[in-house]
């Protein structure tokens, strides 16, 4: 579909969420809470069909997390980013590994980098990193031994 | 308490496991990576890869450093693409900045990008075969890889990693010579690819460890995200020179090579084909290289618009992609690098078990990891 | 034939005979045992340097390379300088190792082989040993080897050398039964099983000529199954550097793992002399029909060197397997022995059997 048809859709399906155009790609940004059951639907939806989740990373705004997942459909071509926003002290959200099997190693390495944890999810430790190391990619991180800053 | 449990359980599964770790020292993994492998007699019961022992916190690095300088840190991701991965983010950046690049640039760097492919599948056959027994592939993948490593040589000064690209163009111009060495190359290779088939392909015992071991279907490809040859010869179409294409590809004819089996033999028999493939490409950009400029005009210290970016890019091994977050400063604020090992890596924790020791070498070998990607 | 010229035993002879006459009996054959011990001694030692210079040397040549060429005119001092490092190297203990078995298995492996050596014959007359149950001997003792394999798999206390270990004694096991039933065939032909006496039966040519298909075969399948019995080539996988680091003797340092690696070197060596003596005619030369000019020409050539060429050539052969073909995997590799090589060896001996009964006079042995 091209992206006036999937904005269309997405608009159709939930008042709450907020749809950016201009960008790139169709950005769509979803509450926490609902965050899971769209990206399901997202997937499973045959219109959508949203297969293939390229990336699943997080940014750190100071004050808040955003989750965003590059999403693409290997049979209808189109591509979306879907953001999803995180209380920075309660860093928790539903897992997708259920949803796309490579979630499971996106969202173990954003914990490991950032701290937020991805409930129920299957294995949810470290992946680079020591037990006992902070958060690394977190903007207030500061590490005197290690990192020097300019 | 739950983390120590759930570790428990799934590492170590019952007590009587016969654990052995494969790496992190060790001749086949290719970089420091741990296997650890949980055996039955010869059978693999379980494994669970462990990475970050090459860990340079690449993406944290790159919120200091200003894009050009950002260019130099992605070749030690994936040094076997390391142009393909310059090339992603200058492609990124000029994205954002909506620079016009010079068409002499787009040859330049496509023909490079090429030349890498077949330079790094040259040495992922050298080191499949050496992994399987057969030692002297090495040393004939090599041979003809230092010729492609010469045409960098006299163009850039460098062998493995090229560190050529900046945001608009090229840093230098190439060697004068560069269009009669690649059609040499071209001459040369077409000859001696098919003396690989007669040692490798055909072999007997080769096809004995490799046919109908590990198949990957296509749903469990595109599940687990597994790109590049290895998800290709499971019949997903994940080439992104076709899917989204960028530079100079919708200008040139090539096939995408997509197989079905999804076993070892299939990943193996794409990289071979691709190797043709980028001779095919070559051979059309060598002689249309357009004069002009190797670069076009950039201000010294460049600040991305306030935004987000994305650029995916097909190296050797998979679908790399660069998102910048940017907020108007000249460094970016969030750089993600969505590497093409990181996805193809964990697919080993299903293909594996149920086979032997020896087939997840072969199954690492087909699956062509470079480590340093996987970790950043 | 006029090879009685180039006939051993008027040496060996000429030194009992003077000994014999210099002291008592007794201490004669003492003395002759320990210059025969001696003798074999450097030629194990000087052999073995040899050989991994060769293989070097082919394994450059098949790899477009040069392989060593700095220490000496071509390299050929490389193993001795290979040889000083071992020497001086650490002998590193290992901590929870088994000490007696692990300093006494590489000694095991080396024995055996010292002791399947001495009963091949080099020429006529040249000859350690003749007993007259020959091969039987030379298979039996070549099998004690095995038992070096799995003590020191089993007492470096380390997994890697465990598994190592249970697969080569695996697969030397199955080997040996090819091994056995390949040579069975020649044996039946031959009429004997005294090595000297089965190559005087090829004076008239050699078995592999005389004995057509059957004895090509046979002389196939015994190459494959001794090159499986010495962990060579596609059948390397107790020592597959890529996947166990180096199998059983990976915690051997210094002269121990030197024993190792030379073990396997003499080995081969000992592999393929019994391939040329059985197969291909052993210190006989090269003869076409009967008397002629090119046959005399063949006979003025020593019969040693006729067999060190030999057994240069299998032992070429050998070493190209092993530097173009990839490993096979242990299920593979016992596949192969009990599904198609041991019923096509004993199809094959069945045939050479009633060829034998039926076709007698013209494969006549001449007993010397």
């Amino acid at each position: 579909m091209d992206t006036l048809s999937l904005r269309n859709y997405f608009a159709g399906i939930s008042p709450e969420i907020i749809i950016a155009d201009g960008k790139q790609y169709l950005e769509i940004t979803i509450p926490g809470p609902e965050f899971h059951d769209f990206c399901a639907r997202m997937k499973n939806d045959d219109d959508l069909h949203f297969d293939y989740l390229i990336s699943l990373t997080a940014v750190d705004w100071n004050d808040h997390f955003i989750i965003v997942c590059h999403l693409t459909s290997t049979a209808h071509r189109h591509t979306v980013v879907l953001k999803t926003k995180i209380d920075r002290i309660e860093a928790a959200i539903d897992t997708l590994s259920d949803i796309w099997k490579t979630a499971e190693y996106h969202e173990r390495e954003v914990y490991d980098l950032f701290g937020i944890t991805f409930r129920n999810h299957p294995d949810m430790r470290r992946l680079f990193l020591e037990d006992d190391y902070g958060f690394p990619l977190r903007k207030d991180f500061t590490d005197d031994e290690r990192i020097i800053t300019r | 308490m739950m983390q120590e449990e759930v570790i428990k359980n799934i590492i170590l599964g019952e007590e009587e496991d016969y654990i052995v770790n494969v790496g992190p020292q060790h001749p086949s993994t290719h970089g420091v990576l741990r296997f650890e492998v949980s055996l039955q007699g010869e059978t693999i019961k379980k494994v669970v890869p462990h990475c970050g022992y090459i860990h340079r916190g690449i993406e944290k690095m790159c919120e200091r450093l200003t894009y050009q300088q950002i260019i130099h840190l992605t070749d030690r991701m994936d040094y076997l693409s390391a142009h393909m991965n310059n090339e992603a983010v200058c492609l990124c950046v000029e994205k954002a900045l909506e620079v016009d690049i010079p068409a002499r640039v787009t040859v330049i760097r496509a023909m490079i990008d090429e030349l890498n492919r077949i330079a790094s599948h040259q040495l992922w056959w050298s080191a499949m075969g050496m992994d399987m027994g057969a030692l002297t592939t090495f040393f004939y993948g090599l041979r003809d890889r230092e010729k492609i490593l010469d045409i960098y040589e006299e163009s850039f000064g460098t062998r493995l990693i090229q560190s050529v690209n900046t945001p608009g163009g090229l840093m230098n111009d190439i060697h004068p010579g560069f269009q009669r060495k690649v059609k040499e190359f071209i001459t040369y290779f077409r000859k001696k690819l098919p003396e690989y088939d007669q040692l490798l392909t055909g072999n007997v015992i080769f096809r004995e460890r490799t046919k109908n071991i590990a198949s990957l279907s296509c749903t469990d490809a595109i599940q687990y995200g597994v790109t590049g040859p290895a998800g290709r010869a499971s019949g997903f179409s994940c080439d992104v020179r076709k899917v989204d294409p960028y530079g100079a590809y919708p200008q040139v004819n090539f096939r995408e090579i997509l197989m079905t089996e999804g076993d070892t033999f299939a990943r193996y028999k794409v990289r071979i084909a691709e190797m043709y493939e980028s001779m095919k490409i070559l051979e059309q950009l060598v002689d249309n290289i357009p004069e002009g400029d190797y670069s076009a005009k950039m201000k010294p210290v460049l600040r991305l618009p306030a935004g987000e970016y994305f650029q995916r890019m097909e190296t050797a091994r998979g679908e790399l992609a660069v998102y910048i977050v940017s907020n108007g400063d000249k460094t970016p604020y969030r750089i993600k690098f969505r590497s093409p090992n990181f996805s193809n890596l964990f697919v080993i924790s299903k293909l594996a078990p149920g086979y032997k020791i020896a087939d997840l070498i072969a199954i690492s070998g087909s699956l062509d990891l470079v480590i340093p990607d996987i970790d950043r | 034939m006029n090879i009685s010229i180039y006939d051993f035993s008027t040496v060996t002879h000429y030194i009992d005979t003077g000994l014999r006459s210099a002291m008592s009996p007794g201490w004669a054959v003492f003395t002759e045992l320990v210059i025969v011990g001696l003798v074999f001694l450097v030629f194990y030692a000087l052999l073995g340097l040899f050989m991994v210079y060769a293989e070097r040397k082919v394994c450059a040549l098949m790899q477009n390379r040069l392989g060593p060429n700095r220490v000496g005119p071509v390299g050929i001092f490389q193993t001795i300088a290979d040889l000083i490092k071992l020497l001086m190297k650490e002998l590193i203990p290992i901590k929870n190792a088994d000490k007696l078995l692990f300093n006494i298995a590489p000694f095991i492996v080396i024995i055996a082989s010292f002791m399947a050596i001495a009963a091949i014959p080099f020429a006529r007359g040249l000859h350690a040993i003749d007993f007259n149950i020959g091969i039987f001997y030379v298979i039996a003792v070549s099998s004690v080897g095995v038992v070096g394999i799995l003590l020191a798999g089993w007492s470096s206390n380390s997994k890697y050398s465990l598994i190592g270990a249970m697969r080569s004694g695996a697969q030397v096991i199955s080997y040996e039964l090819s091994v056995g039933l390949s040579l069975l065939t020649i044996i039946v032909f031959a009429g004997t099983m005294q090595l000297s006496g089965i190559v005087e039966s090829q004076a008239n040519g050699w078995w592999i000529f005389k004995g057509h298909i059957p004895a090509v075969i046979a002389f196939i399948i015994f190459l494959i199954a001794s090159t499986a019995e010495t962990n060579r080539g596609p059948f390397d996988l107790a020592e597959a550097e890529s996947e166990l680091t180096a199998g059983f003797h990976t915690e051997y340092s210094g002269i121990k793992f030197a024993f190792f690696f030379l073990a396997e070197y003499m080995n081969m060596f000992i592999v393929a002399s019994i391939a040329v003596t059985v197969f291909l005619g052993g210190w006989m030369p090269l003869h076409f029909g009967t008397e002629s000019a090119f046959n005399h020409i063949m006979d003025f050539i020593p019969p040693v060197i006729w067999f060190f060429a030999k057994v240069f050539v299998v032992i070429y052969i050998m070493m190209w397997f092993k530097w173009t073909f990839p490993r096979l995997r242990i299920d593979q590799l016992l596949t192969l022995e009990w599904k198609y090589l041991l019923p096509v060896n004993l199809v094959n001996i069945v045939l050479v059997a009633f060829l034998t009964l039926f076709f007698q006079k013209q494969i006549s042995n001449v007993q010397g």
